[in-house]
């Protein structure tokens, strides 16, 4: 093929219809086409895998995709969410600016968080919480297996956990935006509140709003892990329907088609905010 | 003519490196004082000094008669809350070298930002008195337009009508125009001229000779920490008195 090129281009000169503005024929993408038509055969072949085997069930599917036990699963899984996501980051926010801050004590509080809820696995951590009444029976009075309900483990639990990495993210937002920002707004005289509120944090959202949209749905998904704890959730929820009737794989088809619902209307939102705090910036145009 | 800022040896260090060796300079009201010299001569220290954006290690300075970011009582200088160095600040503007626009928010909106939020101005007085300064640095259609829709010479005559917003007693320039392409420079140092000539008292440190020349009442000319020497243009640039100014305008001329 390259032979053949060369002989065209040798060849160009002498061709009488020569321009001082040739056409630029763009490279033949053989690869891409190639690959394009690889996915779509072996993706045809796994649709249709998936329709023809009857063990599937989609009819039961359909029956308990929209159940009551099933929905209201669901809206335990997404209020959950929202409440350890906003919780978690106004937490990592605090311990973001605790370790940015010129205070050494409130630097390795900040420090000694982070790395003592890095360090423990989430699962382990939610097992500690569950079985805290061993350590301390009574706390204020009360006895502590009244307080630490399975939802209210799974809150603080799982909040803690999303604290740690939520602290990190923002703190990396915040070291991305220009020194030069904070000093001019400081010669223009602006408190510390309204240069964190109105110039920093907003352009640190920048940074910010990628990795937390990955951690929300990474927590959306994380919260099937108080199942074990008994909180029932989207995923407990099926359990309990299969349980019962032994139709394993279709419950679990309902849970994995809820949650990638939820995943892509999330996704879609991600784009609206990050496109918001884009504005001002050349790549947003 | 009253003196607008005076500074008494000033001493600055970053770790080992001492970068002001003992500054004293009086700086008139209503004049311009521009300050010359090679990089890392501390002339960008010294400048960052007056607004307290860098404390100084020893000596005083004293904008329009006040000290600042300390409070004197007896022989000792304490250090003001944070609240009262930033209304301080308000009197002082400072104009960077790298503009430091705020790109999240408009032309106009960067201007407000310190009269509304830090004065406590309405916001209606403070739009117009905006659209008056774009008026007077040619900026009038650019109120709502992004920082970074703007050339480096609009963008540095936004942050200069930014700073003129508070209606400062002094303002302070570092390097305004070593940020632009060679083009862009004279539409701000024209700027900087026009205020010049209402009798705003500035101090501005620059590589423009030719500037300093045309518009300083006082240039002052800094090496290696230290002032060599100062007085009107014709002293310092056509008959300085120390080798080591004649070898920097030598090189730079």
């Amino acid at each position: 093929m390259s032979s053949d090129t060369l002989a065209k281009a040798s060849a160009a000169p002498d061709t009488p219809e020569q321009t001082d503005s040739p056409r630029i024929v763009p490279q033949r993408r053989l690869g891409q086409w190639t690959a394009a038509v690889a996915v779509l055969v072996l993706l045809g072949l796994a649709v249709t895998s998936v329709v023809r085997n009857k063990a599937f069930q989609w009819g039961v599917v359909g029956d308990y995709f929209t159940s009551d036990s099933v929905l209201r699963g669901l809206w335990l899984t997404l209020w959950l969410t929202a409440v350890v996501m906003v919780l978690g980051f106004v937490l990592g926010a605090l311990l973001a600016a605790a370790r940015l801050s010129a205070n050494p004590v409130l630097r390795s509080v900040s420090w000694g968080y982070v790395w003592l809820f890095r360090s423990i696995p989430i699962l382990v951590q939610l097992l500690l919480w569950f079985n805290i009444g061993a350590l301390y029976p009574e706390l204020l009075g009360v006895k502590t297996v009244n307080l630490f309900t399975p939802i209210a483990v799974a809150i603080i639990g799982l909040t803690l956990h999303e604290a740690a990495y939520a602290a990190e993210v923002v703190r990396g937002g915040i070291l991305s935006v220009d020194r030069g920002q904070v000093e001019a707004a400081q010669a223009l005289g602006l408190s510390r509140w309204r240069r964190w509120w109105r110039i920093v944090l907003p352009q640190a959202m920048r940074s910010i709003v990628p990795p937390a949209g990955n951690m929300l749905i990474g927590t959306l998904k994380g919260t099937s892990i108080v199942s074990v704890i008994a909180v029932q959730d989207l995923l407990f929820s099926v359990q309990l329907v299969y349980h019962r009737t032994y139709q394993v794989i279709p419950l679990l088809m309902v849970a994995t088609i809820w949650y990638t619902v939820v995943t892509s209307v999330l996704s879609v939102g991600q784009y609206y905010v990050e496109k918001h705090y884009a504005r001002g910036s050349e790549r947003s145009r | 003519m009253t003196v607008m800022v005076d500074i008494r040896s000033v001493h600055k260090s970053f770790g080992p490196l001492e970068v002001l060796k003992g500054i004293d300079l009086a700086v008139r009201a209503g004049e311009v004082t521009v300050i010359l010299g090679p990089s890392g001569s501390g002339k960008s220290t010294l400048l960052r000094t007056i607004n307290h954006l860098e404390k100084v290690d020893r000596g005083v300075i004293s904008v329009d008669g006040t000290l600042v970011g300390y409070r004197r009582s007896g022989d000792k200088l304490y250090e003001l809350r944070e609240r009262e160095v930033l209304k301080q600040r308000t009197r002082i503007g400072f104009v960077f070298q790298n503009f430091n626009l705020f790109p999240h928010l408009t032309v106009l909106d960067n201007i407000i930002e310190a009269p509304v939020s830090a004065l406590k101005r309405p916001r209606k007085a403070a739009v117009e008195s905006a659209r008056r300064l774009l008026d007077r640095v040619g900026l009038s259609d650019k109120a709502d337009a992004y920082p970074q829709q703007l050339s480096g010479g609009q963008q540095q005559r936004v942050a200069i009508a930014r700073a003129l917003a508070l209606e400062p007693k002094l303002l302070l320039f570092d390097e305004p125009t070593s940020a632009l392409d060679p083009e862009l420079v004279g539409e701000v140092l024209d700027v900087i001229k026009d205020l010049a000539h209402q009798g705003t008292t500035m101090i501005v440190v620059t590589h423009e000779i030719g500037f300093a020349r045309e518009v300083a009442d006082t240039v002052v000319f800094m090496d290696d920490g230290r002032i060599v020497e100062q007085g009107t243009p014709t002293d310092v640039l056509d008959r300085p008195r120390h080798e080591r100014t004649r070898t920097f305008l030598s090189k730079v001329l």
